[in-house]
């Protein structure tokens, strides 16, 4: 990341969710997992949505993800350099609806699209690791980028 | 079918005055609506035996301008049921709650109630739209958590940004355009524009809108509402209650307040539409009337792209055809086949949030729209409110 990162409202991390906002610690995305079902859990719950079990481990997901949705923020709702930057809902690859809401990165505003295959990388701040996403294409990848 | 049609009728209404920074005391706006609504059901405040009310006490920040302990013990009445807080079917799900209650005999009349004093709040140099109970996020010791832990922190600030992604996917699932969406915004304002309580009535072209600043694309300036001071209020009644009073009573036909998908701005599995879309077809199956009975549509528009969700989930056109059906703007213009927003919406006459519309839904079935009143006496009218996570909505029959 470029050392003049944007202001990022941090989140309250807890015992419940820290494996979420921790994971990029050791590089990892990681989400809640049914061990009955092996269904992928987000945001936390202490039960299954799907079988209603309650034996749950945190697990990996790959990182590997595709843009479902995206918007470019114009409005300088905080001073920041980087405006328009871009806001995307992106899917997990491990499971239909494993879904984040994320900001995409290290692109050109001119490459991002709905579809895009993107990959996590993390932003630390303080005592959280935020889960970003880049393009999976080495070469849409724009280290540092400025926006278009 | 359900126990609900014609259980509950729309008795009076009442609106306070309106406008950008007031700088008025919020209950006192609030109280204004009040009394005006008591007054214009013919009923004595003794009378008003429940009280109801979205999203209630929010405390400091503008949201919410009264809850229902202010306003109880304001009027001194002696409630049989009261109902308020932020977790209902959208805004107007306050008035659902309120419709069941006088439908099971809870209630005789109930006094229904949203203020707001965004503008005035703004202006008092506090910081503007960080949407829902966003709380102040520029440093402190603020965390996100509860909706916002997923959101703030990926720098989707506002309510405009959550909205801006289901619109971007629309545009990509159905070859939706600007220049389709504009006509949300060009056809509020004309109608704003002759209502004289409306906070902004000059012509807009669709240049204007085009060339507009955009705030989170697709969404520009003019997709967003304006924030206003201001409060609206209605009596539900018991029909048998209502019959002879002031007013030809209003029936509540049916309420649509279904959320089968998922309660998140993210995580709604169909990322084309909202809530609507589970509310909107919830209406039509406690009625045997349809979209082709409606007569005037009175649809939520705290961004643009919200009322395009809802003219699709009400039925009006088919998923996905409402760019094409605003497009010109003809159908939905005051002569139109259906007229949409005829006081100006959220857009151009201020935002009430929700209550703004189910005001406008019962001020033409009484034929009192003034230069904006809609042509040839409507008798059923459609009132609809929240996007998001939030929707619910109303059907109102005259007679
Ligand atoms: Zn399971």
């Amino acid at each position: 990341m470029s050392a003049e990162q944007p202001f990022r409202v941090l989140p309250r991390v807890t015992e419940e969710n820290a494996h979420f906002w921790r994971g990029g610690e050791q590089g990892q995305l990681q989400f809640l997992r049914c061990s009955a079902c092996r269904t992928w859990i987000h945001p936390t719950s202490p039960r299954c949505p799907e079988c209603l079990g309650k034996g749950l481990v945190v697990e990996s997901a790959s990182g590997r993800a595709t843009v479902l949705t995206y918007t470019f923020n114009h409005q300088p709702w905080v001073p920041s350099a980087d405006h328009p930057y871009p806001i995307a809902i992106v899917e997990l690859e491990e499971q239909t609806g494993l879904r984040l809401m994320t900001n995409l990165v290290n692109l050109s505003n001119e490459d991002v699209a709905i579809g895009l295959a993107v990959r996590v990388v993390f932003e630390q701040r303080e005592d959280v690791w935020f889960p970003l996403f880049e393009p999976a294409d080495a070469a849409l990848r724009r280290v540092g980028a400025d926006p278009a | 079918m359900n126990e609900l049609r014609r259980k509950a009728t729309v008795s009076g209404i009442g609106q306070s005055e309106i406008g950008r920074r007031l700088m008025r005391n919020p209950l006192d706006l609030t109280l204004d609506a009040c009394v005006a609504a008591i007054e214009d059901a013919g009923l004595r405040r003794e009378e008003i035996d429940g009280l109801s009310t979205y999203p209630g006490a929010m405390g400091p920040g503008g949201f919410s301008g009264a809850g229902i302990s202010d306003v109880h013990d304001a009027l001194r009445l002696p409630l049989r049921w009261f109902n308020g807080g932020p977790e209902h079917p959208g805004q107007l799900g306050s008035v659902i709650e309120a419709c069941m209650a006088v439908a099971c005999g809870l209630a005789n009349h109930v006094l229904c109630f949203r203020s707001v004093w965004e503008a005035t709040y703004q202006g008092k140099g506090k910081r503007a739209g960080l949407g829902l109970g966003g709380g102040e996020s520029s440093g402190g010791g603020y965390r996100a958590s509860g909706m916002m832990e997923y959101t703030l922190p990926f720098r989707a600030y506002s309510a405009v940004n959550w909205i801006a992604l289901f619109a971007q996917r629309h545009f990509h699932e159905y070859g939706t355009t600007r220049e389709q969406l504009a006509w949300i915004a060009l056809n509020a304002r004309r109608n704003a524009g002759k209502n004289p309580s409306a906070i902004y009535r000059d012509p807009m072209t669709l240049d204007d809108y085009l060339s507009a600043r955009m705030i989170s694309t697709p969404l520009c300036l003019f997709d967003c509402d304006v924030p206003a001071d201001g409060a609206t209020a209605f009596i539900v009644s018991r029909p048998e209650r209502a019959a002879d009073l002031r007013r030809e009573p209003l029936f509540v036909e049916s309420v649509g307040c279904a959320l089968k998908g998922r309660p998140s701005w993210d995580q709604f599995d169909d990322l084309s539409t909202m809530a609507t879309r589970d509310a909107g077809p919830a209406l039509w199956e406690g009625t045997e009337l349809g979209p082709g009975d409606v007569d005037v549509a009175e649809l939520y528009d705290g961004f643009s792209f919200i009322t395009l969700s809802w003219l699709e989930s009400l039925g009006f056109c088919g998923k996905g055809e409402g760019g094409a059906f605003i497009e010109g703007g003809e159908r939905i213009a005051l002569d139109g086949s259906l007229p949409l927003n005829t006081h100006g919406g959220q857009l151009s006459a201020g935002r009430l949030h929700g209550y703004g519309f189910l005001h406008e839904a019962c001020l033409q079935l009484w034929g009192e729209g003034g230069e904006r009143q809609v042509p040839g006496d409507p008798q059923v009218a459609v009132a609809a409110a929240g996007g998001g996570p939030l929707a619910g909505c109303l059907l109102l029959t005259k007679g």
